[in-house]
């Protein structure tokens, strides 16, 4: 039963993953640019004159892909510069293991929650899978034998491990607010609502709130708690994916292609893949944590189930329930998605000491002040 | 199940280390065989429920520390001539020596030192438990770590740094 459930989530993330966010994602890449850029876009590849708005191009892309030749550079390492392009990929995918996509549920007797590994210290999972990505690019410029590809990771493996160490800080002051370093307890937290003015009440500053005044509440999301730890953490999560404007590993006016120049067929097309599907996957990371994850804002999971399940019974109630929020969640995925989308198309590429300097003189002593205030804050409330 | 992951994860450190060591004058494949090593012993570290400490082996050495030394290798590109024979003929003998040491330690003391396996309470291992640990009881221990750690680095700094301006 236990083991049914998992291959369940499990094909639910592929299908979503594979189906859903990859095909799409280049599509929405070229698209957007287009319209920001006052264009038409990618809209010639057909099948029987049907063009759908050009979204065959990503099946007529991964066609071209994997009919080229697979080339391997003289006096590359043929081992490492063949495995580099998995090791680029499989921490994006293995990244979704941790992330719910709905709340737990009980229906009958049993009891369910829609995520495939509900470990105590999932954030730091996201981490660490996440930390490992760094060998994809540093391996394939390295085992290709060629100066660029060098010079790409090695700008790849400085940028990387700097922001990581910045975007675990950037989110501490978050998890001293959630109290919990689970991903299924934070969107938890997140499904309550706090009263914007009941700090009055708190400090005795006012008796009684008048009614309306009273009513007035926000969903206790992580973005309204720590407004300038999401600015933080989505810079990090950004440079970490590697795409511009923090794309300095390959920037392709200075180094050609960067750490995956010698690539070409499906291998290119994987660390493409990667950076790609990390679009998506740094949007379920974000909504998780600072947007409420799978909560509905002013709607709880008791008011869900409470209201309908006297009209339509339990089970139904339930249901409607789980279809509600993995919609939330994967709405809010899809902003996160456009967001990202509108900072690459809008902003330039940073030059390689910026992106260094905006790290380690700016977003660390700025994160550091963040833990401190926020601890400040947390005392102050608990004290009073 | 666990027997058998354990195993699995136990072989795969293994073959790193020996990956490395046979790479002796690849420096780059050697800290990639390394990268196995590290990954592997986080995994035997969560089957032992000590999950903190395999998630900060995976998050710290195989994610940081390891980039830090292929950073460094890439930095000063060292060829495999670059390596004299003789350098390591000295040191090769004594790691042989201290190697069969450390075996016969393992396979004679170690099992007839060891009592029955210990009740495992019910938070161990995880954040809490270290954190409320290191903040109170070791808060000494922890502010003289970081303090030294603070120094090395503003050591490293003024060696490396060529005019202090």
């Amino acid at each position: 039963m236990i083991l049914l459930g998992v291959i369940v989530k499990l094909l639910f993330i592929v299908l979503v993953v594979a189906g859903l966010f990859l095909p799409l994602i280049t599509w929405v890449e070229r698209k957007q640019s287009a319209v920001m850029q006052d264009r038409i876009g990618a809209n010639r590849a057909d099948l029987f004159g049907l063009t759908l708005m050009g979204l065959l191009h990503p099946a007529a892309d991964v066609l071209k892909l994997l009919s080229k030749e697979d080339v391997v550079p003289y006096g590359a390492n043929r081992v490492l510069h063949q495995l580099a392009p998995v090791i680029a990929l499989v921490p994006a995918i293995v990244t979704l293991a941790v992330i719910p996509f709905g709340g737990t549920y009980t229906l009958g007797d049993t009891t369910f929650s829609l995520v495939v590994a509900d470990i105590d210290w999932g954030i730091l999972f996201v981490f660490a899978v996440g930390s490992l990505a760094t060998y994809g690019a540093v391996m394939a410029g390295w085992a290709s034998n060629s100066n660029w590809g060098l010079l790409g990771s090695m700008r790849a493996s400085a940028q990387m491990i700097s922001y990581e160490v910045t975007m675990g800080l950037s989110v501490v002051g978050l998890f001293m607010c959630f109290g919990t370093l689970k991903l299924t307890e934070m969107a938890a937290f997140q499904d309550q609502t706090f009263r914007i003015f009941g700090f009055l009440e708190h400090f005795g500053l006012v008796t009684q709130l008048p009614w309306l005044i009273d009513k007035l509440t926000l969903p206790m999301w992580g973005i309204l708690l720590q407004p300038l730890g999401f600015i933080l953490f989505l810079t990090c999560i950004m440079a970490e994916n590697k795409r511009p404007p923090f794309d300095a590993p390959e920037g392709e006016s200075e180094l050609v292609a960067g750490y995956h120049m010698e690539y070409s067929g499906m291998r290119f097309g994987l660390f493409y893949t990667a950076e790609f599907l990390e679009v998506p996957v740094i949007g379920t990371i974000v909504t998780s944590l600072f947007l409420g994850g799978w909560s509905i804002p002013w709607l709880s999971t008791a008011d869900i189930i409470g209201g309908v399940s006297g009209v339509f019974g339990h089970g139904f109630a339930t249901g409607l329930c789980i279809v509600m929020h993995v919609l939330s969640f994967l709405l809010k995925v899809v902003i996160m998605i456009w967001l990202q989308m509108a900072l690459r198309w809008t902003l330039p590429r940073f030059r390689y000491d910026q992106v260094m300097d905006l790290c380690w003189k700016m977003i660390l002593p700025l994160s550091i002040a963040n833990v401190f205030v926020t601890g400040a804050v947390i005392l102050f409330l608990e004290r009073a | 199940m666990t027997d058998f992951l354990f195993y699995l994860f136990a072989a795969l450190a293994v073959a790193g280390a020996l990956g490395m060591l046979l790479n002796v004058r690849n420096t780059v494949a050697g800290a990639l065989s390394l990268v196995g090593t590290m990954v592997s012993l986080g995994a035997i570290y969560v089957l032992l429920d000590a999950y903190l400490i395999g998630v900060l082996q995976i998050l710290v050495y195989a994610g940081a520390i390891v980039v830090v030394f292929l950073f460094v290798v890439m930095l000063l590109n060292l060829r495999q001539d670059d390596f004299g024979a003789d350098r390591l003929r000295w040191t090769k003998r004594l790691a042989v020596a201290f190697g069969v040491l450390v075996c016969v330690e393992l396979l004679l003391v170690v099992p007839r030192a060891l009592g029955p396996a210990a009740e495992i309470p019910a938070d161990f291992g995880g954040y809490r438990m270290v954190g409320a640990a290191l903040f109170t009881d070791w808060v000494l221990a922890f502010e003289v770590t970081s303090l030294l750690l603070l120094a090395a680095m503003v050591g490293a700094v003024i060696l490396a740094k060529r005019s202090i301006d």
